[in-house]
């Protein structure tokens, strides 16, 4: 393998505000190699590839590019040095053809276009990797593989040599990944270099040369694919193991207190994002979510807390003495995975925000606000929100205040169920710990606990029972006590569900 | 490490959000736009007229204030566009950009104008002009209803809806003139009811202009209090932050959208009413004259601050007044005063950037690597 380097990143850093999206992060990209960047929701790979095709420019830090150091200010810049990004989310023209959106963008030549030429360049392209291609058709006629195809010619078209695709197969079935692997090995048979941005372990162990794994906007490290494995990959991804001092107590007559049956969701594309999933929860236990993001997670608990109406199945719920209930008389508290986008009013004061889900309880016009204001004090104190003012607004605490404010206010309308996603993302570790005893306490009282983390060491040691999605699906149930990390990820990635 | 090493070229200072800043601060910025706008004015003016600049803002001045009848037109100019203002403010804080406020004034003008032409002193006066207001309201509130009705229910583009009802409200207002036209042949509707006064504001304590005050003032004060303790105030404020919190929150987006879009309708259509009854008492196409959109930058600007929304409705309304004496005393046409307008504007909104965002020097932080 050359050795030689097509990019190379020293000691790049950027912020948004006070938080560091990639702090001194060093990757390099050998000449002819897929190297796989790794890291869940939120770890900054994105950040990183957007400094590198001159869509962000880096707060620190040096950006070479064979060797030379450069300065990439614009996509443009990016573009003029070999490098060229296909986006998650596709930049292409939907009321144009394909071969106008490749055009689109390139200096003219004088004259104009001979787009009878490029034409068939573009078909030679396409038959030289393996796609397939009508360079005339429309945009949104398109299906979204075809999308992605024209995003990768647009880019090979202007002679980039460096290829950066961000989750590339989110959008695909696995058939269509299949076939856009092949097209990458191709490429890179060419000699272009390949950077693929995934968060999927199976991917990165089928395409990969080498795999760099970024962890709250640090490099965590980089190895040699073939030296990998699930577990491995795992533990470098969500990092060390921290040993939870929780008292994980044992449920007290759990009953039944809510059915799933059969519960399929769209996601806001129309595509279905949980498929056929059945499960019991109980009351006085709590029941882990696993999955690799993007599984389901969001739209189980959207449709579970009535903000998603499922496609197909249903969701019952229980009283104590068995019978089935009402949802109206079910207590189901949410604390969403977008706190300040969904759980809480960003530009409003902790009182107004604690006011957001019964506000129109009391009779009469106006808003009472005495009680939350009470409710707020008694939050404040008893999970110790460190708060300057209380007239500020909640979007300017720290992550952990704005989540503990969140979880208290949930808690305090005394839920039959209660969901939380993602509860200590990003915050540190003794916010993480309120919140958790928090949970526990919940628990004690009787409350069914669905609860969604990432971190399978903590998810382990604070559920009473795991259910694993992998794809949508419903790949497995454990029993938190007897199972283990890597049992579970492997039913994360559907590998176990196969055998 | 590489001997051909290119020059690097970063971009000198990057652009950071405040986190806070302190209102004597604030201040101190907005100050400087004034004075560098006043300054900027008088060279634009030197520049065009050749005209002493300070003997021009004399007269911008002596038109606005400089008599007592000057000082009154000022006043009624800044109460109706504070009015409209006031109510613009729920649908913009829901973050419905509502700029159909021109035509909803125009449609609540024409109801006024048509019941005071057709009932005419047929009834008592008093109970002729709470008729006037409640049909303004109903008429505005319709007009406005349809967009928001679009809005909700198919996800049209209300900007687009809401400028388009413009046009087809001043076109209604032409087809009107036809009929109502007096004296014939004209093309204008002429004072309406010149000779009863019915439908007219009566002068109250000698002031011709004290109920367009009066209006404005119970309008300011309830929408106020709307929008700080009502229920419905605080669910545009959960709309106005985003659907997805607002679904959580178990707010209907739906009903929120058509009621509070309502809501600012019929406050401008009662803002048409006020001009034809208190005003102008005629119609023509020209009769909002741009208050709708006057209005935007009025609520805007002053960040939905009652207090704030009064003293640049009467910035606006002075320098509108001011604009007719330069242009007879200086023989100016008006748009000279729309320039100082504008500069002045420019000046104020620019300045914004600097109180949100700060100017930082690029750290490319070479030195702070070599350190650790």
């Amino acid at each position: 393998m050359s050795e030689e380097k097509a990019i190379e990143l020293k000691g790049v850093t950027k912020y948004f505000g006070d938080t560091a999206a990639n702090d001194h992060v060093d990757l390099a990209l050998n000449k002819g190699e897929i190297l796989a960047v790794l890291g869940e929701n939120g770890s900054g790979k994105t950040t990183l590839m957007n400094m590198i095709s001159g869509i962000y420019f880096p707060d620190k830090g040096h950006i070479y590019v064979h060797g030379n150091e450069v300065s990439i200010g614009s996509p443009k810049d990016a573009f003029n040095l070999g490098i060229g990004m296909v986006h998650q989310h596709f930049k292409l023209i939907n009321v144009m053809s394909a071969l106008e959106n490749i055009v689109l963008g390139i200096d003219p030549p004088e004259g104009g276009f001979n787009l009878q030429k490029i034409r068939d360049e573009i078909i030679r392209l396409s038959e030289d990797y393996g796609f397939e291609i009508d360079p005339d058709k429309k945009i949104y006629n398109m299906s979204v593989s075809e999308k992605q195809t024209v995003e990768i010619i647009k880019v090979l078209y202007r002679g980039a040599d460096i290829l950066i695709l961000d989750e590339p197969t989110a959008v695909l079935t696995p058939q269509e990944s299949d076939k856009l692997f092949n097209v990458l090995r191709g490429m890179k048979e060419h000699g272009h270099s390949i950077i693929i941005i995934t968060h999927k372990l199976n991917e990165v162990l089928d395409i990969s040369d080498r795999v760099t794994v970024l962890r709250k906007g640090k490099n965590a490290g980089t190895a040699l694919t073939k030296d990998m494995t699930v577990d491995l990959l795992t533990e470098m991804m969500v990092g060390e193991k921290i040993t939870l001092d929780i008292e994980r107590t044992s449920p007290v007559n759990p009953s039944k207190r809510m059915v799933v049956e059969d519960l399929t969701v769209m996601n806001g594309e129309g595509i279905p994002a949980l498929k056929h999933v059945t499960f019991e929860a109980r009351s006085g236990e709590i029941l882990g979510v696993a999955g690799i993001s993007g599984s389901g997670q969001k739209e189980l608990l959207e449709s579970i807390a009535g903000l998603a109406a499922p496609e197909n199945g249903n969701i019952r719920f229980y009283s104590d003495k068995g019978e089935e209930k009402d949802r109206n008389d079910t207590s189901i508290a949410f604390v969403p995975e977008d706190r300040l986008g969904m759980g809480l009013v960003a530009s409003m004061n902790v009182t107004d925000n604690v006011m957001l889900r019964s506000y129109n309880e009391g009779k009469g016009r106006f808003v009472e606000r005495k009680k939350p204001f009470e409710l707020a004090k008694k939050i404040i104190k008893a999970l110790s929100v460190v708060i300057p003012d209380m007239s500020i607004r909640i979007s300017s605490l720290s992550g952990g205040n704005v989540q503990k404010i969140l979880l208290g206010r949930e808690i305090s309308q005394k839920p039959d169920v209660l969901l939380v996603a993602y509860p200590t993302r990003g915050l540190d570790i003794n916010s993480s710990f309120t919140i958790y005893n928090e949970l526990n306490e919940q628990k004690k009282n009787g409350v069914c606990v669905i609860c969604v983390i990432e971190d399978l060491d903590v998810l382990l040691d604070i559920s009473d029972r795991i259910i694993v999605l992998s794809g949508g699906r419903l790949s497995g149930t454990e029993d938190a006590r007897s199972s283990n990390k890597e049992r579970i990820g492997r039913l994360m990635t559907g590998l176990e569900a196969e055998k | 490490m590489n001997s051909e090493k290119k020059k690097i070229k970063a971009p000198a200072f990057h652009v950071e959000k405040r986190e806070g800043i302190s209102f004597r601060k604030a201040c101190a910025i907005r100050a400087t736009a004034v004075v560098l706008s006043l300054i900027v004015c008088a060279i634009v003016i030197v520049l065009i007229t050749g005209q002493n600049p300070l003997e021009v803002y004399g007269g911008i001045i002596d038109g606005a204030v400089g008599t007592s009848r000057r000082f009154w037109v000022t006043v009624r100019e800044t109460v109706i566009l504070l009015l409209i203002a006031v109510g613009l403010v729920p649908v913009f804080r829901m973050k419905f950009w509502n700029i159909g406020a021109e035509g909803q004034i125009l449609m609540g003008a024409t109801a006024s104008a048509a019941l005071m032409i057709y009932i005419k002193d047929s009834i008592p006066n008093f109970l002729l002009i709470l008729i006037i207001m409640i049909g303004g309201m109903v008429v505005g509130m319709l007009w406005a209803f349809i967009p928001a009705f679009f809005k909700a229910n198919y996800n049209t583009n209300e900007t687009l809806f809401t400028l388009m009802m413009n046009y087809i409200a001043m076109q209604i207002v032409n087809c009107l003139i036809v009929i109502w036209e007096n004296p014939v042949g004209s093309n204008t509707v002429g004072i309406i009811n010149g000779a009863t006064k019915a439908g007219w504001f009566p002068s109250i304590f000698g002031n011709a202009y004290a109920l367009n005050i009066i209006i404005t003032l119970v309008a300011t004060v309830c929408i106020s209090v709307y929008m700080k303790m009502d229920k419905h105030g605080y669910e545009i404020d959960v709309v106005g932050a985003g659907t997805r919190t607002a679904l959580y929150a178990g707010i209907n987006v739906k009903k929120v959208i058509c009621r509070t879009m309502m809501l600012s309708g019929a406050l401008c259509g009662l803002a048409g009413s006020v001009i034809v009854s208190g005003a102008s008492h005629t119609i023509s196409t020209s009769t909002a004259g741009g208050r709708g959109f006057t209005a935007i930058i009025v609520a805007w600007m002053s960040k939905f601050n009652p207090i704030a929304m009064l003293a640049i409705s009467a910035f606006l309304s002075f320098m509108q007044q001011g604009a007719i004496q330069i242009a007879s005393q200086f023989g100016l046409n008006e748009n000279a005063s729309d320039i100082i307008t504008g500069i002045l504007l420019f000046f104020l909104i620019g300045c914004e950037f600097f109180i949100n965002y700060r100017m930082e020097r690029t750290d490319r932080g070479d030195t702070e690597d070599k350190a650790s």
